[in-house]
């Protein structure tokens, strides 16, 4: 995509695409940023509105609450500062000044967010520097406190350590792209003296696509899952014809490039992404150098779901979706060869299949480059993910040998905790309610600042449920908030649950207790809603199902006619 | 005989980057006369043009051209 496509989209029709409101604060002129920004919306079916601020009008847009800014009251406040002019504020600064540059620019930017944060509930997307220097000192910089290129570093670092501190304040990894495609790419000196713009025109889409790809994650649409084929993808060689002692692995030759490309997708495991094998091999083979060659980083017990056999690639990855319920826009595929790609990407819409190159040594600094894995979260339920997977592999099997529904259920002896939100869930409520997408009746997405508000609101009331069977614990997996509409009537604003525990009676587990308590406090009426997305079909006929009537769009549900539904979970 | 193939090429990119149908650029053809062709376009036009014959103008160049005639004097000296 170049920029010229990116701002001949901007003509085309957005109807129908997901709003965002989004702002765009320089200290460069960043029209072309803005147009960049709204073309690769486009590209990713976002109709992203920008409110632009004049050039060079951060301070005052962000410190005067009567501004333009706050008034457009977006969701997102990008904050565009460029090394370039940071460079010119290094130079204005006395020789003393220099030595605590960094300090002081992080005390300035930390005050406008903060000034920022107290006015709008938005999050702020501040780019950070690119790193380049002077060469006053040359490689001495590096020795002397006062020079730019300690400073900036410094900045960086401080601005990821304010990143840490702050939760809406988030970083776009400005200096990292630089790093990849170096200064000359990114800047054009000949643009900026007759623009005031420090991006190159070469340079916008990969920009706006990395501020793209952050909104996405923002809004649920993030890869969860990766799919890895076994030969000449994990290691080289075909394990079938070559045998487990010559197969490519370890610190040899081109060995080493699948070592290394092993470690990545052993570290994505630790972050949350779920791995799993999709391979043409007899299964007993295809484990063998999983548990027996000391060189691979891989063992069984990181894989969810291991798929070897000689079935089609297609039916296979059809079955990994089954089992971990998760849509195919979060999955990616990884394969060396060609026609495999080519038949998954025909017969599964919405897959990621990267056109991996033809030398391994290339597979990781090409994966690197398309930056798959944005994320806005991360937390300790991220790292169990590939445990709750095996477990549920783990159940399906069993759930084979019943033939009667109930009797399944009643074996796996399971219990809920219910509680109301405490600080404790809120963060995984609000995590959940960011990703979940199917089993959502309404959508509509909460941060944790908001969660924590409406947990002590006296206007709602909020449940949290656990789910812990004989085979273990799947922890937070559904969260309600009842609005008190009247002192008759309860709202349903929040019903999402886990896609995990679907199928084992939890909806009527969850009815249950809405009940009992709307009964006990004397409300006469439930009201549930339900707002399609592209995704939550799954609950299109939830209420429905459970008793509900429909009226005007709403769906009504009297208190003093509900009976208790059937459920095998136990109140913990 | 050249100049004319260079101003078919140069009509080709404005046509491209203006995106807002034909346009017909003569010599004396300056922003006033074509639509859509203003500051901002202008910067884009510079670079598909520097990329097009593999050339790079400088900032004083740019600034200089009165019209698309001079633009392609320029183009020559490179």
């Amino acid at each position: 995509m170049t920029f010229n496509d990116l701002k001949k989209n901007t003509k085309k029709n957005f109807f129908g695409l997901t709003k965002i409101r989004l702002a765009l604060l320089g200290d460069s002129a960043t029209q072309f940023l803005a147009q960049a920004i709204r073309g690769m919306g486009y590209e990713n079916k976002l109709d992203i509105t920008i409110f632009e601020a004049d050039f060079n009008q951060i301070e005052r847009q962000i410190l005067d609450s009567g501004s333009e800014l706050y008034s457009y009251n977006p969701e997102y406040s990008i904050i565009f500062e460029s090394g370039h002019k940071l460079l010119q504020k290094f130079n204005k600064s006395s020789e003393e000044g220099r030595k605590t540059f960094a300090d002081e620019q992080i005390r300035r930017i930390s005050h406008l967010n903060e000034i920022l944060q107290s006015n709008l509930n938005s999050k702020v997307i501040f780019c950070n520097y690119g790193e380049e220097d002077d060469r006053v000192f040359g490689n001495f910089g590096n020795k002397v406190e006062s020079s730019f290129i300690y400073q900036v570093r410094k900045l960086n670092y401080k601005l990821s350590e304010l990143a840490i501190r702050n939760r809406s304040f988030y970083i776009c990894d400005i200096s990292t792209i630089q790093n990849k495609c170096g200064r000359d790419f990114l800047f054009s000196p000949s643009v900026y003296v007759n623009s005031e713009m420090v991006l190159s025109i070469d340079s916008l889409p990969i920009i706006a696509e990395t501020l793209t790809q952050i909104i996405l994650s923002f809004n649920g649409k993030f890869k969860k899952c990766i799919i890895v084929d076994l030969d000449n993808t994990l290691w080289g060689g075909v394990i079938g014809d070559d045998g487990i002692n010559n197969i490519q692995i370890g610190g040899l030759g081109i060995g080493k490039a699948f070592t290394e490309f092993q470690y990545w997708i052993k570290k994505l495991q630790q972050r949350g992404i779920i791995i799993c094998i999709c391979s043409k091999n007899t299964e007993s083979i295809a484990k063998e150098p999983f548990e027996k060659h000391p060189d691979m980083v891989l063992r069984l017990n990181d894989i969810a779901v291991f798929m070897a056999n000689w079935e089609s690639k297609v039916d296979n990855i059809k079955h990994i979706q089954q089992i971990l319920n998760i849509g195919y826009n979060s999955m990616v595929f990884i394969d060396d060869n060609p026609f495999e790609r080519n038949i998954i990407r025909e017969n599964i819409h919405h897959i990621t299949v990267p056109e991996l190159p033809k030398d391994p040594a290339e597979y990781l600094e090409y994966l690197y480059s398309l930056n798959l894995f944005e994320t806005t979260s991360y937390s300790v339920e991220d790292t169990k993910r590939t445990e709750h997977y095996q477990k549920e592999t783990e159940r399906n099997a069993v759930h084979a040998s019943f033939t009667n529904e109930n009797e399944f259920l009643k074996s796996l002896n399971m219990y809920s905790d219910v509680q109301s939100f405490n600080s404790f869930s809120i963060p995984r409520v609000a995590q959940l309610s960011q990703r979940s997408n199917q089993f959502n009746l309404r959508t509509v997405r909460y941060t944790e600042d908001e969660i924590k508000f409406i947990s002590t609101s006296e206007k709602y009331i909020t449940f949290s449920f656990t789910l812990e069977d004989k085979y273990g614990d799947n922890g937070l997996i559904c969260a309600i908030i009842l609005e008190k509409k009247s002192t008759k009537e309860l709202f349903i604003d929040t019903w999402f649950m886990s896609c995990r525990v679907l199928k084992r009676g939890m909806e009527n587990f969850v009815l249950n207790k809405l009940v009992d308590f709307a009964y006990s406090n004397g409300y006469e009426t439930i009201i549930g809603e339900y707002i399609p997305t592209e995704k939550n079909e799954l609950v299109k006929n939830h209420y429905a199902s459970l008793g509900f009537y429909e009226n005007e769009n709403f769906w009504r549900l009297d208190v003093s006619k509900c009976q208790t539904k059937e459920c095998f979970i136990n109140l913990k | 005989m050249q100049r004319e193939i260079i101003i078919k090429e140069l009509n080709e990119i404005f046509e491209d980057i203006i995106d807002e149908g034909t346009v017909f650029l003569i010599e004396t053809s300056t922003s006033k006369d074509v639509d859509g062709w203003d500051s901002l376009t202008n910067i884009q036009l510079v670079v598909a043009v520097e990329k097009k014959y593999n050339i790079k103008f400088t900032s004083e160049e740019i600034i200089s051209w009165k019209n698309v005639g001079e633009m392609i004097d320029c183009i020559l000296t490179k």
